[in-house]
């Protein structure tokens, strides 16, 4: 699927994209950035800190909104959506995993896979069943009832992922989803995302590690808010 | 706008960005798990409100039960006491503006009535009272007293606590004997405390046998000062020609009947020359006791309830800041700013509710606690429990108001990056 991914329609496509926060001086976080991702790709936004691919993760999840240049998401243009669209494209066709997991300790593994679902209003009965396959995907099927507080860091962000997977969205957004790893557990959760890539999810993953970009078909540099694409 | 374009183009993108949604039953799973979150700290949040709402509700228990007591005391007292009096002399013809002799007899016939009898103050000049015929220059022994004549009924009507002796008896009325009962006041000042001696008292020159000695009266406290003497002897030895006033007590709720029934009995000949006092309606003397009553303990409860609101408020806005991460969490899985708000006025909201459940009932129980220790009866708004959960919701949503409105402020990006 990978392989084919380049030949099908964008899902993002961002052109001359500009972020300037006013704060005094002005800050350029990004500058006249051009990145076309297809579908099934599985990208990675390379780069040190305070180089601005926090800011692109943000734009391109919908957390965000850019001063400049044009933004689709699977066609559409981000940027004329409401607040409460955004919300609804967020939700459908946006899968995210973060740095620190975001689990919601009191709840059930499960009932934190499900979470996605309360806000897309998906019914009852789906959900379970949802969340249940979303967890035999990465693995964790024998944990379901757990609550993450049991759980190890590898296990944790494998919760964080079913979640992010289980409403089948266009993108999965990972915001240096390994960076509370340890190198065992990292290539662990590396090899299931590249499992997800196969099974035609497109991954957009943000990332200061060298070696974990180098999973992704493609590698994309962004240094002091300039993007360079690199084969 | 270019979306409409892009719609028209591509219908699919239009399911992909409908807003997100959440349902009540969502809503409620949500708000109750993050109440369950922190057990410890809901329960602790919870009591705030059952404490200002419980002492609000006990409170105005407490106030209407007290009130109603105090009352009911006055009541007893105020609502059965009738004066009646000849009214003043319009005319010179005066005989016909005087009470009957026999008005305690004619009104005993009345049904509401309980005791009557009659009350003259006599006229006895320069007449001084003195219990011993022997003039001590050292020591005043010679006193200005007031004399009354009552009637044998007037000691019932009055509710006279005899110390010592005995009341006046009809037989020593009709004799025109020469005896007398002391009120409590006067007994001291002529120093006679014991009858076993048979004390005497002057009044001028007459010698009065002292039959008895009054503790207390409830009604017409002049008589603790008085020497009272029987009515047949006013009559003779004093010409009293008519009784100065009837005290009439009557059975509780009979006052106003009894109060229009009296001149037709006493003077059918002549009912507007007659005098009726009976004090003012007792109802609303209760009204103005009750509501001094009421709005200082209601400013007590008010207090008590702002205190659990700013507890709310408080440990709301500590929870908006812990789950900050949350909070990024739920907008980047699609939820609006409005999801968030509702989310954290439901929890505030319950908080208020079930404080106000809990303290309802707590408030009732000491109501009826301190109303049994105290044997009273418990008297209690029936509303009160009713609305105490409608007013403790509405405090836990005042009070939710402006953390949720903090919630709602948080820029996912913010919170993503502070939570964890």
């Amino acid at each position: 699927m990978a392989d084919e991914g380049a030949t099908l329609a964008p899902v993002i496509s961002l052109s001359s994209l500009g972020k300037r926060f006013d704060s005094e001086p002005p800050v350029d976080a990004l500058v006249e950035v051009n990145l076309v991702v297809s579908a099934g790709e599985w990208v990675a936004i390379v780069g040190p800190s305070g180089s601005g691919k926090s800011t692109l993760l943000n734009i391109v999840g919908c957390l965000d909104t850019q001063t400049s240049g044009s933004y689709r998401f699977d066609g559409i243009e981000v940027s004329d959506l409401s607040d409460k669209q955004r919300a609804g494209l967020r939700c459908r066709g946006i899968g995210f995993v973060f740095q620190s997991f975001h689990l919601l300790a009191h709840r059930s593994v499960t009932d934190n896979v499900m979470l996605a679902d309360v806000y897309r209003m998906a019914p009852l009965h789906d959900r379970r069943a949802r969340a249940t396959a979303a967890l035999d995907t990465v693995g964790l099927g024998h944990r379901a009832e757990f609550l993450p507080t049991r759980l190890s860091g590898g296990e944790r962000q494998r919760v964080a992922i079913a979640r992010a997977i289980a409403g089948s969205p266009r993108l999965l957004l990972c915001d240096e989803p390994t960076g509370n790893l340890d190198s065992t557990t990292t290539s662990a959760v590396l090899e299931l995302f590249a499992e997800l890539n196969r099974q035609g999810i497109t991954i957009m993953m943000i990332t200061h590690e060298h070696d974990v970009a180098e999973r992704a078909g493609r590698e994309v540099h962004i240094t002091d808010g300039v993007l360079s694409e690199r084969a | 706008m270019r979306l409409p374009r892009t719609r028209r183009n591509r219908p699919i993108d239009r399911e992909l960005v409908a807003p997100s949604g959440m349902t009540v039953r969502d809503l409620c799973n949500e708000a109750t798990a993050g109440l369950f979150a922190r057990p410890g700290r809901t329960v602790l949040t919870v009591f705030g409100t059952v404490i200002g709402l419980a002492s609000l509700v006990a409170t105005l228990g407490l106030s209407r039960t007290a009130g109603n007591q105090i009352v009911g005391r006055f009541d007893e007292l105020a609502v059965t006491e009738i004066v009646v009096s000849p009214k003043p002399a319009a005319t010179t013809n005066t005989t016909t503006q005087v009470l009957p002799w026999d008005a305690p007899t004619r009104l005993g016939r009345l049904n509401g009535v309980a005791a009557a009898g009659n009350l003259s103050t006599l006229d006895v000049g320069a007449r001084l009272v003195a219990a011993s015929p022997v003039s001590d220059p050292q020591n005043q022994t010679a006193f200005k007293m007031t004399v009354t004549a009552a009637s044998p009924g007037l000691f019932r009507a009055v509710r006279a606590v005899l110390r010592t002796g005995a009341i006046i008896d009809p037989v020593q009325s009709i004799r025109a004997e020469r005896v007398a009962v002391l009120g409590p006041n006067a007994a001291t000042r002529l120093g006679i405390s014991r009858l076993d001696q048979l004390p005497a008292v002057m009044i001028g020159d007459d010698v009065y046998l002292v039959i008895g000695i009054l503790d207390s009266v409830a009604r017409q406290p002049d008589l603790l000062g008085a020497v009272i003497i029987p009515e047949g002897t006013a009559q003779r030895y004093y010409r009293l020609s008519h009784p100065g006033l009837v005290v009439v007590e009557t059975d509780i709720g009979a006052s106003s009947l009894i109060a229009q029934q009296i001149p037709v009995a006493l003077r059918p000949d002549n009912p507007r020359s007659l005098k009726i006092v009976s004090p003012p309606g007792p109802k609303r003397v209760r009204d103005a006791v009750q509501n001094d009553l009421d709005l200082l303990f209601l400013i007590l409860g008010g207090v008590s309830l702002l205190v659990g609101a700013i507890g709310i408020a408080n440990v709301t806005l500590v929870s908006v800041i812990e789950r900050t991460g949350e909070i990024g969490l739920r907008r980047a899985l699609g939820a609006s700013r409005r999801h968030i708000g509702q989310q954290f006025l439901l929890e505030s909201t319950t908080v208020g509710i079930v404080g106000g459940v809990l303290g309802a009932s707590l408030g009732t129980l000491v109501v009826v606690a301190v109303s049994a220790y105290q044997q009273w009866t418990p008297v209690l708004d029936p509303l009160a429990p009713f609305l105490a959960p409608v007013v403790g919701g509405l405090t836990g949503l005042v009070s939710g108001t402006y953390p949720a409105l903090r919630a709602t402020r948080l820029e996912p990006v913010e919170a993503l990056r502070s939570g964890t």
